[in-house]
């Protein structure tokens, strides 16, 4: 060891091509080290591979409509965050890939036969109005691809209503007719069980197939990028409202299930109420935003004029969002 | 989660939320502990422990033998300090420890004849010390005894181990627990010491046991130390010590945390493990104890772990305390080409420095020198609400509420969401996936709050 003592300081620059010159000491506070494997990029990374089946059977099903639509918005909503970015005079953040996801989950839940302009004007509104206008990536109220998603089904009601569905199926043979939850509520007309799990049947591009949105869904669970209680609270809460109203009107369980596979159930579930940023942070809270949900979600599939509530469930939950956490501020351990 | 139980206590051996970080052992805990022989000087500031510094008893000139008093904690919540060498006192000085603390230090420069510090390693290690005789001891006296020889909480803390054991008539002591989770990644001083001087670590025990009069004495160790488990179990048979095996987990080795885990209990906010009739101590601290009252020697030499990536040899010393940190880095051939940061302690909770002139103090559990690779230097970016320093913090708190209550000045909301409740561990910070120091913000939080209320 005497050799090694010589050097009384270890840093100080030695006088010989040591080995320890190129030691540059940093200060920093506490902790020291970080969870590598937890950072915000890779969970919007984790959204893009757990979208990959939804977009693989979107494309199955609907072709050259689900590329252009899929298209559209990603490139749309990259060009507006860019631009109002700039507009704000903030640094960059398409890194961030909130931008693409935001695009694709946009795209996803739009039909096929929307034109262009719907697609662009609905990127617009999401990252504009939806994000940017709040101050950015975690300071939205609400699920930015849903602002978008509202705003073009208000403002072009008929190429976004139940018509619009139907429109594509002259163009793509694989599916044809109504979406499920319209045939079932303008026509009471059930579908084939198993086309409607797997998604052999029409509506929004990504919606159709509940298959791979649980697949997605639950590899996001397991990576712990989505939270499971909000996914829960929905199902059980959609689950117990449906199989409720089944029972009543004897539809021998084809009701309940249609209302959980038909429809943007599946795909709102996992991809949408999970958006960490418009859902509240405690167990509790996202208990509470879950149960909420799917509670809107049913009341407005049984009793408005729409056939489909998620979407306007979701947004909804976001707005008492803020009120929910503050409600479900937990005790500190030793408080209680 | 009650569903299960803690063999032999009402606990469940696991405690809400805390995180699971590499724990990089592995790296010193095979390396047995080496005594570093007698340095050229040591550094000892006045104030190594919480509370109010000492008093200093020695002028410059003055010449010192081993163990001699040279500080006197006269205030309740103050500790003695002692000379781990003996020698001449050179002056008394500023030094900055790494934990920001400028502080007055008496340097003694070594002189005349030593007392070989491997002899008093191996008195440590030494499979006889008593287990059986201890009740010839009075309560008070080893009281008196801790007091005098400075004994203060090796854990880290440094809190001063005679007002945790002096009898209160309104806070009776049930349950005393000896702290051996070392929780926090790279140290290994405790898991050595639990290995190589079990039967002190025993007899401490069993002295500060029948000084707070506790009822029950319970070592705790984390289920990743199955050798030191081993050891205690061997040395505390025939006792009334009974072993607590926990879920590996960070922060398991914090008090709060650590009560919980094996009683069940929930200290309340702001309050002491006293509160909930416990009184906690280190493994450390208990050795030190048995060599206080035993071999009527003050605390002046500690187990310390140099351990990291960053360091070339890792290993576990026996060194006296106030040498400086430069000469125990290069007792473990210095540091490497890549290394980054020097912390005093562990990497979760402990201060990184960079003036290698800085003594080891009494809470000095370790060093641990981190390379380029494994501190995160990463730009912060935007919070995204996700929760998962929610479901990280063991004190349940909302970490991100806190910091932003910080950053944007607002102290009342920062109260409101019990910032005081935060003991820093660190969790929140750790698992943020926007790289967002939240401890850092919540400290400045707690100084805007108390400016606040001070208003």
């Amino acid at each position: 060891m005497s050799d090694t003592i010589k050097n009384k300081d270890p840093i100080a620059p030695p006088d010989s091509a040591d080995e320890r010159s190129g030691a540059l000491i940093h200060v920093a506070p506490s902790p020291h080290i970080r969870d590598a494997a937890g950072h915000t990029q890779r969970m919007m990374t984790d959204v893009m591979l757990a979208l990959l089946p939804v977009i693989a059977l979107s494309i199955y099903l609907f072709k050259f409509y689900a590329v252009k639509q899929l298209l559209i918005c990603v490139v749309a909503c990259m060009g507006s965050e860019f631009v109002f970015v700039k507009m704000r005079g903030k640094a960059l953040t398409l890194k961030d890939c909130s931008a693409v996801v935001t695009g694709i989950i946009l795209a996803l839940s739009l039909p096929g036969s929307a034109p262009w302009f719907v697609g662009v004007l609905a990127s617009v509104v999401a990252i504009g109005i939806g994000k940017t206008l709040f101050g950015g990536l975690g300071m939205n109220i609400f699920n930015p691809a849903m602002v978008g998603r509202a705003f073009v089904m208000i403002a072009f009601a008929q190429l976004m209503g139940a018509s619009s569905y139907e429109n594509v199926t002259g163009l793509v043979d694989a599916v044809s007719g109504a979406t499920p939850l319209s045939a079932l509520k303008f026509n009471s007309h059930f579908m084939d069980v198993s086309s409607l799990f797997w998604g052999m049947t029409n509506g929004s591009l990504g919606e159709t197939s509940s298959a791979a949105c649980l697949l997605g869904g639950l590899f996001l669970v397991l990576r712990k990028t989505a939270s499971w209680q909000i996914p829960a609270g929905i199902l059980l809460s959609v689950a117990l409202i449906a199989g409720i109203t089944d029972m009543i009107n004897s539809h021998s369980g084809l009701l309940l299930v249609h209302h959980l596979f038909g429809g943007a159930l599946m795909f709102g579930v996992f991809f949408i109420a999970t958006d960490p940023v418009t859902s509240p942070l405690t167990p509790r809270g996202k208990w509470i935003f879950g149960l909420g949900t799917g509670f809107l979600i049913m009341v407005i599939r049984l009793f408005s004029g729409y056939p489909e509530g998620v979407m306007f469930a979701i947004l909804m939950m976001n707005a008492v969002t803020p009120l929910i956490n503050r409600w479900t501020n937990p005790q500190p351990m030793g408080e209680a | 989660m009650s569903l299960f139980r803690l063999k032999g206590f009402p606990g469940t051996g696991n405690f809400r939320h805390g995180i699971h970080p590499p724990d990089n052992k592995a790296l010193s805990e095979e390396s047995k502990v080496e005594v570093m022989e007698v340095p050229e000087s040591v550094t000892l500031p006045l104030l190594q422990h919480l509370g109010v510094p000492c008093k200093p008893l020695v002028k410059p000139g003055q010449t010192v033998r081993y163990g001699e008093m040279i500080g006197l904690g006269e205030a309740f919540v103050s500790a003695s300090l002692h000379s781990p060498i003996a020698g001449k006192v050179k002056r008394v000085n500023m030094v900055t420890l790494p934990n920001g603390k400028h502080l007055p230090a008496i340097t003694i420069h070594a002189d005349g004849d030593q007392i070989p510090p491997q002899r008093l390693w191996d008195e440590m290690r030494s499979k006889d010390w008593p287990r059986d005789c201890i009740s010839i001891y009075d309560p008070l006296t080893i009281v008196k005894i801790i007091h005098d020889s400075g004994i203060v909480g090796l854990g880290g803390a440094a809190f001063p181990t005679h007002v945790k054991v002096t009898p209160n008539d309104t806070r009776m002591i049930d349950t005393l627990m000896i702290n051996g989770c070392e929780c926090e990644p790279y140290l290994t001083c405790d898991y050595r010491l639990m290995r190589e001087a079990a039967r002190a670590i025993v007899t401490g025990a069993l002295l500060t046991g029948r000084a707070v009069s506790a009822r029950e004495i319970v070592i705790c160790v984390e289920d990743n130390k199955p050798e030191a488990v081993k050891k205690l179990t061997e040395a505390t048979e025939q006792t009334v010590i009974k072993i607590a095996v926990l879920k590996t987990k960070y922060p398991q080795g914090s008090e709060k945390q650590l009560i919980k885990s094996v009683l069940g209990l929930e200290i309340p906010l702001g309050g002491l493990p006293s509160d909930v009739g416990v009184a906690m101590s280190n493994v450390g601290t208990m050795a030190t104890v048995a060599r206080g009252v035993i071999k009527e020697a003050p605390l002046t030499h500690r187990v310390i772990s140099v351990s990291g990536r960053g360091i070339k040899t890792p290993k576990n010393i026996f060194v006296p305390i106030g040498i400086s940190m430069g000469e125990v880095i290069d007792f473990c051939g210095g540091i490497t080409r890549n290394a980054a940061r020097i912390i005093a302690g562990g990497p979760m909770m402990g201060f990184s420095f960079s003036d290698l002139s800085a003594p080891v103090t009494k809470g000095t559990s370790g060093l641990t020198v981190l390379t380029h690779d494994e501190i995160s230097d990463e730009k912060e970016t935007p919070c995204i609400r996700c929760g998962r320093c929610v479901d990280a913090c063991p004190m349940n708190l909302i970490p991100t509420r806190l910091a932003l209550a910080a950053r944007y000045n607002s102290p009342s909301i920062a109260s409101q969401y019990h910032i005081h409740a935060c003991f820093e561990c660190g969790c929140c910070s750790y698992v943020c996936p926007s790289k967002i120091n939240l401890v850092q913000l919540i400290r400045t939080g707690k100084t805007l709050v108390a400016a606040w209320a001070n208003r």
